[in-house]
């Protein structure tokens, strides 16, 4: 990818000028989700039971607090580029796509943040609430 | 831009005949779709109400379980929250097996007419299949 001539400019970067980035992002964060969401699931089905007690012990243990975070992270990126390729897809007018994707990345960043800062939360005062 | 409507669109979905590939196509979007609106508020919603402490997590639990007589309940779940947390489980496995799906189509192989039919179905099925034996599992306990 030079910057010299025209053609050096534009290589390799397509329609959406910048390359494969969006799609490799999407990738690793799909091999972060295969990891972590399959844990969530067996971790869930394994407590004895949902009571507040059992769940905010086991989620304020360090493991399962880095566990979550990292989940929360991968899990919002890659829907985050997912919603973002369907809306690029079927939402044609310019206008109605930029409110689109300015209320995924609102709403995207308002729910991960929200789950980040509730794991930190338990992960520091456990059940103690 | 906007779309010159005075030009064709090009016709797709309505001209072809249906296939698996198709169909595990678009319910590869569809169940991202319902993971991202149905399950990224199911799991906030719960990290929330525990970090909110006891009472709000109670109410939570309030919210999605059946009270004792109620008829309208399935494994101690209220209807909704049953038929909510059981769409959110078969997107879960068929997001999955079509993302596993995708990720092998990245590496090139599994374009042959047959083993991309063979493995659509594969992908339907193991999803609806998962789905009922996660169930069965939850409500045998």
């Amino acid at each position: 990818m030079g910057n010299g001539t025209g053609i050096g400019r534009v290589r390799g970067l397509g329609s959406s000028k910048q390359g494969g980035h969006h799609w490799v992002i999407h990738r690793f964060t799909a091999f972060g989700n295969l990891l972590l969401a399959p844990w969530l699931l067996v971790s869930l089905v394994r407590l004895p039971d949902l009571s507040f007690e059992t769940v905010a012990a086991w989620l304020s243990s360090p493991f399962a607090s880095v566990a979550m975070l990292l989940l929360v992270v991968s899990v919002f990126w890659h829907m985050r580029m997912g919603l973002q390729v369907v809306i690029e897809d079927y939402v044609h007018d310019e206008g109605n796509k930029l409110i689109s994707l300015l209320a995924l990345n609102a709403f995207v960043l308002i729910a991960a943040a929200l789950a980040v800062v509730s794991v930190l939360k338990i992960a520091v005062i456990g059940g103690a609430a | 831009m906007a779309r010159n409507s005075n030009r064709p669109l090009s016709p797709h979905l309505q001209i072809w005949r249906w296939g698996p590939a198709m169909a595990v196509s678009i319910l590869h979007r569809a169940s991202g779709s319902i993971l991202s609106f149905g399950g990224s508020v199911m799991l906030v919603a719960w990290l929330a109400a525990i970090a909110a402490g006891p009472d709000t997590y109670a109410k939570f639990i309030d919210c999605m379980t059946a009270d004792e007589g109620n008829a309208l309940h399935i494994g101690g779940l209220n209807i909704i929250p049953f038929i909510v947390l059981f769409g959110i489980s078969w997107a879960f496995f068929q997001h999955l097996g079509s993302g596993l799906r995708h990720l092998v189509l990245d590496t090139g192989a599994g374009y042959e007419l047959k083993t991309n039919r063979f493995w659509s179905i594969a992908v339907m099925l193991g999803g609806i299949a998962a789905t009922i034996a996660l169930w069965a599992l939850i409500l045998a306990r």
